[in-house]
């Protein structure tokens, strides 16, 4: 029965992705006219082709549509064939806030150069600057998108490459914003040097397999900076995550790598510079977690490695939720945050190990570079501050060193367990 | 206004040549210097300070203000034989004991700072770090002198001070966290925040919090605490309140100076 199911799924699915796949092209597409077709299309507002939509019709297959400086305002461009779009100069593309500008069906697709601007907003239906529909090998770059709904949208699509864009959206509610780059159902998509800003999550996946996010600046956005679920498989490098309204989320996803990554300056009671949500073997790396309201939320993060990382003036460096399942953290910095740890346990299955402590009071009487006496970074005054956060008001109060130096000599709210029993004298990194 | 500078110019004279105040001065230097030295980061250094500035400070201006009070009783009869306006030589006893007081304060957290090269990026906090100390000084020293008015027996007016002191620094937050944990159940923002204005200490270490937990304190839900920290608004009523507890003992002390019987 089920594989009944499963059978009568994909014939839909392919049926489906066929009529999608002719339909704009007999549709909207006027007929190739006969003969030879120019491999180069100039489009400009007072030449003889004015419009991408007339290139379209008439360039030929992997030609080039070169686009000069000028404002085009048409209906939804749809490329069915694969073609290179190509701005010179200040090509701007206007959708007037009402439409989505440019639809990419077909493989081998590049746009490159664009200028696209004021996306439609709709409720129902999620308005792109560029949605890539079912197609492989496109290429979006060099493109900038101001005031987007949504801003590259690629759906079901496959080993394409986003670079150097950059989105720009100034929208102020969730409810009326869409995500910068948005990927869903995807795999293998390459996505370097693009910065996102305004948006309501910078870059968002779901469902995507195997992408690798380089280079990317995603600031000021809404939400999240960089959102993703049930993403196998991605690794994040040398990206930076600034001032976003809750800061970078990952849920529900195995082999995330992330490395050289910053986190910055995200501030708010629910805002934190990384949230790992039910990920598992995953690996942090040389990572940056600067004046965040909280550095890094470990929720259900199994088996999770996080080393070489800095954790610098956050409020809470790592909150570590007893959902967390043998993490281990070696040779990281943490220096200058209000608490360094937070657990919501006293039971612990996490290992510290080799972490520099700003907080740490032991003495290294070998020079070794060792502390000789354990650190145990869970504060007795995090832990009354979770069960009553008004009591945050008294922090660094007098009273409150009391109760923690007298903690400090027989704890008994503390995890006794979570201790670095090997804390380094100086910075590692 | 002739008299308050003379008798300032006087006690501060006298208050400078003190030990006790050239060892407070050369104690926070020791202090700041070994801190920085061992840490190796001002920042670092700078949050142990924290707590030094806000246990210590008022412990030393309260009762070296009123010892030094009490010890200043003869020369404060003598003056009075003279015809001099008695609001005018309160306002001179409290000067001269709070400027050298402060100035000692200052010298000695501030050089260590300024002859090891500390970088402009901690110089914010540092003048943040001065400004409460300096206030909490004015404040003790407050308190202070209206103790040694109000009390003619010197070892009650010591033990009063040292009384205020604990309450202030200690037991006040142990009574706030106590009322926190049995009304947890109850939106306690405002009538935390009234709490906190009703203390220097509290309101001194929430401003240095600003500075150095600014993070952590953004991570609070209440939207309370969010506006009254966000914006001017916080430091506009913690200066007044700061303003009210200096204001108030000294206008209390100068009462009962002027009706006072020597």
């Amino acid at each position: 029965m089920r594989e009944a199911h499963r059978v009568a799924r994909v014939v839909a699915g392919v049926m489906v992705a066929l009529v999608v796949a002719t339909m704009p092209a007999a549709a909207t597409i006027p007929r190739v006219p006969a003969g030879r077709a120019p491999m180069v299309v100039e489009v400009s507002p007072d030449g003889p082709v004015r419009s991408i939509r007339e290139a379209l019709a008439s360039v030929a297959r992997g030609g080039t549509i070169v686009v000069h400086a000028g404002t085009y305002r048409d209906t939804t461009i749809v490329v069915a064939f694969p073609v290179t779009i190509a701005g010179a100069g200040d090509a701007i593309l206007d959708g007037e806030g009402k439409r989505q500008i440019m639809t990419v069906t077909s493989d081998s697709v590049t746009v490159r150069g664009l200028h696209f601007e004021n996306v439609g907003v709709a409720f129902t239906e999620d308005l792109a600057a560029i949605k890539v529909v079912r197609a492989s090998f496109c290429t979006i770059r060099d493109n900038r998108i101001d005031n987007a709904f949504f801003g590259i949208y690629l759906q079901e699509a496959s080993e394409c490459v986003l670079e150097h864009n950059e989105l720009r959206a100034t929208r102020t509610r969730d409810a009326t914003s869409g995500n910068g780059i948005h990927l869903w159902h995807s795999r293998e998509i390459t996505i370097v040097g693009n910065r996102v800003s305004g948006h309501r999550d910078g870059i968002y996946f779901e469902f995507t397999r195997e992408a690798h996010v380089r280079d990317n600046v995603s600031t000021d956005n809404l939400r999240y900076g960089l959102h993703f679920m049930y993403s196998d498989s991605c690794d994040y490098q040398r990206n930076t995550f600034r001032h976003n309204g809750a800061g970078v989320a990952v849920m529900y996803s195995k082999h995330v790598q992330m490395t050289d990554n910053r986190f910055e300056g995200n501030r708010g009671s629910s805002a934190y510079g990384l949230l790992l949500k039910e990920i598992a073997d995953s690996h942090l790396q040389r990572n940056v977690f600067s004046n965040n309201t909280t550095g890094l939320v470990a929720d259900g993060a199994t088996r999770l490695l996080a080393d070489h990382n800095q954790f610098v003036n956050n409020g809470w460096a790592l909150k570590l939720q007893a959902s967390t399942e043998d993490a281990l953290f070696t040779g990281n910095d943490f220096a200058g945050n209000t608490f360094d740890v937070a657990t919501n346990s006293r039971s612990n299955t996490s290992t510290f190990a080799g972490n520099y402590w700003s907080a740490y009071d032991g003495y290294d009487l070998d020079h070794d570079g060792t502390g000789d006496v354990p650190h145990r970074p869970v504060r007795l005054a995090s832990i009354v501050v979770a069960q009553n956060e008004p009591a945050l008001i008294l922090l660094r109060s007098n009273f409150l060193l009391l109760l923690d130096a007298a903690e400090r000599v027989i704890p008994a709210l503390t995890p006794e367990t979570l201790a670095d029993s090997t804390p380094a004298m100086r910075w590692v990194q | 206004m002739n008299t308050i500078l003379k008798v300032l110019k006087y006690q501060a004279k006298d208050a400078l040549r003190s030990r006790w105040l050239i060892a407070y001065a050369l104690f926070f230097m020791l202090i700041t210097d070994g801190l920085l030295r061992f840490s190796g980061d001002p920042m670092k250094a700078q949050l142990s300070l924290v707590s030094v500035v806000l246990f210590l400070v008022p412990l030393v201006s309260i009762v070296f203000g009123t010892v030094y009070l009490y010890n200043a009783r003869e020369f404060i009869e003598l003056l009075l034989a003279q015809p001099v306006n008695r609001r005018q030589m309160y306002g001179g006893l409290y000067l001269g004991l709070t400027l050298p007081l402060a100035l000692a304060f200052t010298v000695g957290l501030g050089l260590p700072f300024v002859l090891r090269g500390a970088d402009a990026t901690f110089s914010g906090s540092l003048g943040a770090l001065l400004l409460a100390g300096v206030a909490l000084t004015c404040v003790f020293t407050a308190i202070a002198s209206l103790i040694a008015v109000r009390c003619e027996d010197r070892l009650r007016g010591l033990g009063a001070a040292i009384g205020v002191w604990m309450l202030l620094t200690v037991v006040y937050d142990g009574v706030v966290l106590f009322i926190l944990a049995v009304f947890s159940n109850r939106p306690l923002e405002h009538a935390t925040l009234g709490l906190m204005m009703a203390n220097p200490i509290d309101i001194a270490r929430i401003a240095l919090l600003l500075r150095f937990d600014g993070a952590a304190m953004m991570g609070y839900t209440g939207a309370v605490f969010l506006r009254f920290f966000g914006n001017a608004q916080g430091v506009i009523v913690s200066a007044i309140a700061l303003v009210l507890w200096v204001y108030a003992p000294v206008a209390l002390g100068m009462r009962a100076f002027l009706r006072k019987d020597f």
